[in-house]
């Protein structure tokens, strides 16, 4: 960490890492942004397949009413099975903004993906990853915030991808091993959110670091490139 | 799953960024869902075309076992003929509350549009043509989930007994609590896109959508519309005006 703090001189980055950045930025911040008030619709998580306001939770969210919407009226039980479900009518609104957000934060995922492609591309391609990224001694980077980095780019990032593929109802038709892979798609959910959780700390953590260290300095070099 | 009427400071500022934006998709003609020059939509546009052009046809969603069947909400228009809920209209309420005295023995699902044979179908017109029960998973875009069981007839079999036209490339369903909504003809010709009159092994309840409900198992939950009145094949997309939900801001396209 002290590595970090007394780093001399940032990084001169290329103009590349500089558009392929700025755009990753926006695109993963306005992901968190959108994925925060879709889940502000039914903040409550499970495990496996299924999961609904008439199953148990694996945990409410406390961030409005909806985590635990109290009007249902009209049940109806499905006796003739063995584990005797039940359906019931929800009798309240609850609040909703999936429609905007939901279009939002898959604008918003195309140009996450498209950036992060671009970016992979060019890193593997100019030795980018390996020489300042890779968790190796050297460089101007520190070994933690090299694992930093790669765990964000190469782990966490590309698993918020297929954790949100395999939510999706046609990518999942085509591709059902994904809700193996997760757990089912209320697991996907759920590990979706943790993953949004971790990506929050780690822009947390990065922006302190760039602010603790010399933020002009920094913000010139990511912008300008010197 | 119906939309929210609030209208949010938010929203305006969206719909107002995304018009004065004037972004329009090159290519996109009127007749190329979604048709709206609204920068959220290209997003929309992106995952649809992009699912088409890359995703295997007609991949079966997972079916699950009996003892995996769920509890399930309710969403949404419980009872179209309730005044005090969303999607009423006063001409739908009094043919739904009449059908629902009577069992639905006059309730018709007329075929329209595209096809060579406009006609109507009884409820029992419908449960003598082939019919498919499958369990699948329900996906609300509220974020729920949960596995049921339906029973009901491939819509590819309706439309082949009203002959659809060669031009035909959506299918329109018009609901009695009021809802248009559409899909393409891939996902209409798609195996496990049922008109379902049976859930959990009884008639469909009323609040899932008697007498009979879509099942699209390959887009999420607001695509598998209640409480059937018709359905028209279109060839043109056809946003379905106030009546559509693009027009609340919800996507067209739903297979995400």
């Amino acid at each position: 960490m002290s590595n970090a703090i007394e780093s001399p001189t940032p990084q001169r980055h290329a103009l590349w890492v500089r558009v392929s950045h700025w755009l990753l930025a926006f695109s993963v911040l306005t992901l968190a942004y959108s994925g925060f008030y879709i889940l502000l619709a039914h903040p409550r998580l499970y495990w496996g397949e299924v999961g609904n306001d008439l199953t148990p939770a694996l945990l409410e969210l406390p961030l409005n009413d909806n985590h635990r919407p109290e009007a249902w009226q009209q049940t109806v039980t499905f006796d003739a099975l063995a584990n005797k479900p039940i359906s019931a009518s929800r009798t309240m609104e609850i609040f909703n903004q999936n429609g905007w957000a939901r279009s939002l934060h898959f604008l918003a995922g195309w140009i996450f993906v498209v950036a992060g492609a671009f970016y992979f591309a060019f890193g593997v391609a100019t030795r980018h990853v390996w020489r300042d990224l890779w968790p190796r001694r050297g460089g101007s980077y520190s070994l933690l915030q090299r694992w930093a980095y790669t765990s964000v780019a190469f782990g966490l990032l590309p698993f918020m991808v297929l954790a949100g593929l395999a939510m999706s109802p046609q990518v999942v038709a085509a591709f059902p091993v994904l809700l193996d892979i997760f757990g089912g798609h209320q697991s996907a959910r759920t590990l979706h959110f943790f993953g949004f959780v971790a990506i929050i700390s780690f822009v947390v953590g990065h922006v302190a670091m760039v602010v603790l260290t010399g933020f002009g300095r920094h913000m010139r070099a990511m912008i300008v490139g010197k | 799953m119906r939309m929210n009427k609030r209208f949010t400071t938010r929203r305006a500022v969206m719909k107002g960024l995304a018009s004065s934006a004037a972004i329009t998709l090159a290519g996109c003609s009127a007749s190329e869902p979604p048709t709206y020059g609204n920068v959220l939509r290209m997003g929309d546009w992106l995952t649809y075309n992009a699912h088409r052009l890359l995703l295997p046809r007609h991949s079966l969603a997972r079916e699950y076992d009996l003892r995996d069947i769920s509890a399930a909400p309710a969403i949404g228009t419980t009872d179209p003929s309730d005044p005090s809920q969303g999607g009423f209209v006063q001409e739908f309420a009094e043919d739904y509350a009449r059908f629902l005295h009577e069992g639905f023995g006059d309730w018709r699902l007329t075929v329209e549009g595209s096809v060579a044979n406009p006609s109507s179908f009884s409820l029992e017109d419908l449960k003598r043509m082939r019919s498919r029960t499958q369990i699948t998973r329900h996906a609300c875009e509220e974020g729920w989930s949960a596995i049921m069981q339906w029973t009901g007839v491939p819509l590819r079999a309706v439309l082949e007994a009203a002959g659809v036209r060669s031009d035909a490339r959506f299918v329109q369903f018009h609901c009695y609590d009021a809802f248009v909504d559409g899909i393409d003809m891939l996902d209409a010709l798609h195996p496990q896109t049922i008109l379902a009159y049976g859930m959990n092994g009884r008639d469909l309840p009323i609040a899932h959508g008697a007498p009979l409900r879509v099942r699209v198992e390959t887009q999420l939950g607001y695509k598998s519309m209640k409480f059937l009145r018709g359905l028209v094949v279109t060839s043109e997309f056809d946003d379905n005006g106030p009546y559509g939900m693009i027009q609340n801001g919800w996507s067209w396209y739903a297979g995400i």
